[in-house]
């Protein structure tokens, strides 16, 4: 009787081998949102970037002008906006990244209660949002006497007079790249941190015997190799959470444009063409711009952590 | 062999040699502890401690004015904050829920139904995992006009519901159910929905509560929806309002402990969230890797 139940039940999984249709079913929710709001957004900003478009009269073809225009008569962004961004996103992304996998690796080496007291403070600033970054951080850097690194700075006689710092050009992108870094341990140093510990136990026990030293050497050899997948996760995490927090130099220095465009990053330059100038066909192309930045770093991680050699 | 021991990840007790570790987190903690501390402590300070000087890191005197003076800013601009409250934790809440139901019942059909086009799908989902949403703000935009939604509810939620890395991680869950346990359900005759419903759902609440943080982390802090889609003041979201009052209220001191109990409010709900889910974050996250 047995068999012949099991044989009944393996034809109908047969039959529902190649293809189910009812999957389609439960994939169709989704991917309607999915396709509505973030393929068919990249498709159009694609389309857009090719043409003149002021969001009343029709978009006309202009061809390849606006990125011609982009990057040979963009004073502002070649000069200001592309650099800031470079800058920025090669401190905040790769440091933000190296510091969440080296705290979650010296996480996993605490015992729980600490460990997971510390996690949550280092994973707390990630989730403030925009805006509660905003309150908080203009307090500390306020630019009278009566913002807090101010006040310290005189007493401790580091300073004279109170510096401006959210609208001082030299001081307002490197207070981005650390607001930034502050708010970088998100998700990905969660995956990270989830990787290091689920790792095979008997791989380091055996290491050891193998002749690996120090921790140092665990590190290289067994930690990093082993997850892989997670590193690659957190890479991409962190490429994202970089280019999604590029607004905060605008909400820190109140204005867009930010003074002398000191912390003009990409994002906010479509911004500023999208939804101050209505140049919406120029604004496409910048993000396009954005949106091969993205790719390449992210193309760049998978070559590093590609588990597929493995 | 060598005096090294190995196996030092994950201990279950206090050792010696933990301290090294401690000594160098502790002061990285503090800094990106102390700014959250500071928050809190500025919500709560009564005038005369936000105007003393030198400026002082901790509050004396707790009060409740700030919260108070919040009230009945918004009152003065016509629309009370209540209302604003209101909108976000409407939004909100039917954003996680269609989230979770959405990212789940694809979850379930990419990692356990066989169809055409499943790699496809699950190739295009995993490249949109390094999607970034303010790169599309204008085309989205042009969308959310085109389609009608201006100026509706449903603007603040149909563009934040599908999240690829929810789906992502709801769906390498779903992969460590074994295929026997759908197989005898099947068996037993079961049809995919009661699958769904029965099988899958009960045994991925982790993943559940991970999708349902997500969400809620991407909406309950947006501003762009309501800066974008909606003209109509009495529709706009909690995070918006206090937007507005910082800017209005830049180098006020007055205003800034007015906006501290505001970002509080912001801040506290996805605070309190990961900490009572923190464990099944942790253990959706271990199965989060990239391929």
């Amino acid at each position: 009787m047995a068999t012949i139940q099991q044989t009944r039940g393996k034809t109908l999984i047969a039959k529902r081998e190649n293809s189910n249709r009812k999957a389609y079913v439960f994939l169709l929710p989704y991917l309607l949102l999915f396709t509505a709001f973030i393929v068919i957004p990249m498709i159009v900003a694609i389309g857009l970037s090719f043409t003149s478009f002021d969001t009343i009269q029709t978009p006309t073809f202009s061809g390849f002008m606006n990125y011609v225009t982009l990057f040979t008569k963009d004073q502002v962004f070649m000069q200001k906006v592309l650099p800031n961004t470079i800058v920025y996103a090669l401190i905040v992304g790769p440091g933000g990244y190296l510091l969440s996998f080296l705290v979650a690796w010296a996480l996993a080496q605490l015992e729980p209660i600490s460990r997971t007291i510390l996690t949550v403070i280092f994973y707390s600033p990630s989730i403030t949002g925009l805006t509660a970054m905003t309150v908080l951080w203009k307090v500390i850097f306020s630019g009278d006497q009566m913002g807090y690194l101010n006040s310290i700075l005189m007493k401790i006689g580091v300073i004279d007079e109170p510096i401006l710092w959210l609208i001082d050009v030299r001081y307002l992108l490197p207070i981005m790249i650390i607001v930034a870094l502050w708010s970088s341990m998100g998700v990905g140093f969660l995956a990270m941190l989830a990787g290091i510990l689920n790792a095979d136990e008997s791989l380091y026990e055996a290491a050891a015997i193998d002749g690996v030293k120090n921790r140092f050497q665990e590190m290289i050899y067994i930690t990093i190799p082993t997850m892989k997948p997670q590193m690659l996760f957190g890479a991409v995490m962190a490429i994202v959470s970089t280019f999604q927090n590029g607004a905060i130099g605008v909400q820190l220095a109140g204005s867009n444009p930010t003074p002398q465009y000191a912390g003009q990053l990409i994002v906010n330059h479509i911004e500023d063409y999208g939804f101050i100038r209505y140049e919406m066909g120029y604004a496409a192309a910048v993000s396009v711009i954005l949106l091969a930045i993205v790719w390449i770093f992210s193309k760049i991680f998978g070559k590093l952590f590609s588990s597929k050699d493995l | 062999m060598s005096s090294y021991r190995g196996n030092r990840i994950n201990p279950q007790r206090f050792e010696k040699g933990q301290i090294k570790i401690l000594l160098v987190l502790i002061p990285l903690a503090i800094f990106f502890g102390l700014p959250i501390v500071f928050l809190i402590c500025h919500a709560f300070k009564p005038m005369d401690e936000l105007f003393a000087y030198p400026p002082k890191f901790y509050v004396v005197r707790p009060t409740l004015d700030n919260f108070g003076k919040l009230l009945k800013a918004s009152s003065t601009s016509g629309i009370p904050i209540s209302r604003y409250v209101f909108n976000s934790v409407i939004v909100s809440a039917i954003v996680i829920v269609a989230s979770v139901i959405f990212a789940t019942m694809s979850g379930f059909a990419l990692s356990k139904l066989k169809f055409r086009g499943k790699n496809t799908i699950l190739e295009i989902n995993n490249a949109a995992l390094m999607f970034v949403p303010v790169a599309v703000m204008i085309p989205r935009y042009l969308i959310v006009d085109i389609l009608g939604l201006k100026d509706t509810y449903l603007a603040h939620i149909l563009p934040i519901i599908a999240l690829p890395v929810g789906l992502f991680l709801v769906k390498q869950f779903i992969d460590q159910i074994p295929d026997s346990l759908i197989e005898a359900a099947y068996i037993d005759g079961a049809g995919e929905f009661r699958i769904y419903w029965k099988i899958i759902l009960p045994l991925i609440r982790p993943a559940i509560a991970t999708c349902a943080i997500l969400a809620f982390q991407q909406v309950w802090t947006n501003v762009e929806t309501s800066n974008l889609y909606i003209d109509n003041d009495g529709m706009k979201t909690l995070p918006f309002y206090l937007n507005t009052f910082i800017s209005l209220n830049n180098n006020n001191v007055a205003g800034q402990g007015i906006a501290a109990a505001g970002a509080l409010l912001l801040f506290l709900p996805n605070f309190l969230m990961f900490l009572v889910l923190r464990k099944s974050f942790m253990n959706t996250m271990a199965n989060s890797g990239l391929k």
